[in-house]
């Protein structure tokens, strides 16, 4: 089939039909490498920008939590905690939810018209923008948990992850709001990984006599497992990422604390809040924050992909 | 027996698990379906809002609902022909050589950096060198941050639209002695064209609900936007409005912010549903 194609491109061609054709080509070829030219701006942009702060703190900025303004002091301890913290959380808590919900969706247990308004509705969730989520995580789901949180205070406030009093915003509503975005992620690549399972694995697993769920969790999961780890770190890097609904309802405090009901900080909610009005050394500290940012999610992402690629199914 | 205990145990866990996943959407829709569309009355469209204050009255939305329409008109100007560019060039012309594989990858990247590095970029890029005309925060500057968070999904949907196309169609348009760019533009963009509208058109809701790139490129604006020379200025938009207005104290803000939620998430899922009926209509008729 190749050759053919280009024995008909061989064809000599004349005039400006020839001419008209090597520039659409070359235009098209111009548009795909703009790919490249903005992922390489953006690092280098991000790196530059950075430049001043990085070779005045050094790696010193990754571990202090310093962050005055009027000292001219800057470490992103806090914010890079918090980053971490409030993904990983949040993703443990998606993980089970998300897989959950793939196998209600693939399996048989009700009829398949219900099967199929759960999974669109969990794609829905997904196009809600994040900053409803935010106004939504505010005014309906902060007063909703507060008592809760008061109990969990109250009882487990010798753990140090709830060892301060509830007030208000907080680092674990960051996290319950984040599981409300990752779902949908989670979920639909869960799903689809599931599907890829042929069925004639199934259909031997229960022809030796293996129930349903045996068959589930000794064939299905482990046969769809690649699949479900590259959703599991796409959203794992879209949660590090995620600005508005974390900007809204974690509280915005530099101070570091190791409980989750007390106020936090991201790299992309100090972002948010500070690169508007900040100037001088600030903006460098700032770029260097979303640089540790941009490295972070990059990894994960080029982890996800070549999970992916090796590991794909080849049924 | 044992065993039946345990699947019984499962299954309605997955069940329970299901119903935590949409439980939220649903509390989330009716709440702003009702919360929101209570606020909605004409004012809301026409009026400017006012600053907040003790001003009981918030005014309405009018500059914030164009800018939105604006912005996104702007970063679709950008995103659809580069992005198509690209794709076809995927799709059509390189032979999956390292040079197609590594935008393949590059494309997948980009679609992972998190939105507000987007705008970090053009600040610096744009916004802080007053690179336009001497001009700062402007939608333009927005409408470019939001171009670069639709390029990959306009890539993506054109090279997987293209995929599609059976090859037969191609050797027909090349055999009867038509050049590549007119087989592209004639026969096979055409026909993959449902395909790939779907998926920029699902693109463009997504950037319209954007807002970390926008707060600090495009900013935000409490006046009407009159003519053309306002692209180069400050520039509302629904998003930035909701997320300014639900952190003010004064409730008739507040209020404002619940009633742009209503009409963004609105738009937002009926484009969603809108195009996955149509996709589903397109299933059956090609199976036929």
């Amino acid at each position: 089939m190749e050759e053919k194609l280009t024995l008909f491109k061989n064809r000599k061609r004349f005039g400006i039909e020839k001419n008209i054709d090597i520039i659409f080509k070359n235009t098209a070829l111009f548009f795909s490498s703009f790919v490249a030219i903005i992922l390489l701006g953006i690092f280098l942009v991000v790196f530059f920008q950075s430049f001043e702060s990085f070779s005045r703190y050094g790696l010193k900025f990754l571990v202090t939590s310093e962050w005055n303004p009027v000292k001219d002091e800057y470490g992103a301890f806090s914010a890079i905690y918090g980053t971490l913290v409030t993904s990983f959380l949040s993703l443990l808590i998606t993980i089970p939810l998300g897989v959950g919900t793939a196998i209600f969706i693939t399996e048989d247990f009700v009829p398949k018209v219900l099967r199929e308004i759960v999974g669109s509705f969990v794609e829905l969730l997904a196009a809600i923008p994040s900053v409803v989520l935010g106004l939504w995580a505010i005014f309906v789901m902060e007063p909703f948990f507060r008592a809760f949180f008061v109990f969990l205070h109250n009882f487990f406030g010798w753990i140090p992850l709830f060892s301060t009093e509830p007030t208000g915003r907080n680092s674990l509503l960051a996290i319950l709001i984040l599981v409300v975005m990752l779902l949908p992620i989670v979920t639909s690549i869960a799903r689809d990984s599931l599907n890829q399972v042929p069925k004639k694995l199934r259909n031997a697993a229960y022809g030796i006599g293996a129930s349903r769920w045996k068959t589930i969790f000794s064939v299905i999961l482990p046969a769809a497992l690649s699949g479900i780890m590259a959703g599991v770190l796409l959203a794992l890097g879209r949660a590090m990422g995620e600005t508005m609904a974390v900007t809204m309802i974690i509280g915005n405090s530099n101070a570091f604390s190791w409980s989750l009901l007390s106020p936090g900080y991201t790299i992309s909610s100090m972002l948010a809040n500070q690169f508007g009005e900040a100037d001088g050394s600030q903006v460098s500290s700032l770029f260097y924050a979303a640089f540790v940012l941009m490295i972070l999610s990059l990894v994960v992402n080029i982890f996800a992909q070549w999970l992916v690629k090796k590991f794909s199914l080849k049924y | 027996m044992s065993r039946n205990i345990g699947d019984k145990f499962f299954t309605s866990l997955s069940v329970i698990f299901a119903l935590i996943a949409i439980l939220p959407l649903i509390f989330l829709v009716t709440y702003i379906l009702i919360k929101g569309g209570s606020q909605i009355t004409p004012e809301l469209f026409t009026l400017e809002p006012n600053p907040p204050g003790d001003d009981l009255d918030a005014g309405g939305i009018n500059p914030a609902l164009i800018g939105t329409l604006i912005i996104t008109t702007i970063a679709s100007i950008i995103a659809i022909p580069v992005g198509v560019g690209g794709g076809i060039y995927l799709a059509e012309y390189s032979k999956g050589g390292a040079f197609s594989r590594f935008i393949r990858f590059g494309v997948n990247v980009l679609a992972g950096v998190p939105s507000i590095i987007a705008g970090v970029f053009i600040y610096a890029l744009i916004v802080s060198t007053k690179i336009l005309f001497g001009s700062m925060y402007s939608g333009l500057a927005g409408g470019m941050a939001l171009s670069i968070l639709m390029l990959p999904t306009v890539i993506k949907t054109t090279d997987e639209g293209l995929k599609l196309v059976p090859n037969e169609l191609r050797y027909a348009s090349l055999g009867v002695g038509a050049s590549m760019y007119t087989t592209i533009l004639k026969v096979t963009l055409p026909s993959a064209f449902r395909s790939i509208a779907t998926g920029v058109v699902l693109g463009i809701a997504r950037a319209a609900g954007e807002t970390a790139p926008l707060i600090f490129t495009a900013l935000f604006s409490y006046y009407y936007i009159s003519g053309f020379g306002d692209l180069f200025y400050e520039m509302g938009s629904l998003a930035v409005l909701i997320y300014n207005f639900a952190l003010e104290p004064y409730d008739a803000q507040n209020k404002l912010a619940w009633a742009a939620s209503f009409i963004l998430v609105l738009s937002i899922l009926s484009v969603n549903i809108f195009s996955r009926i149509l996709a589903a209509f397109t299933e059956k008729t090609k199976r036929v």
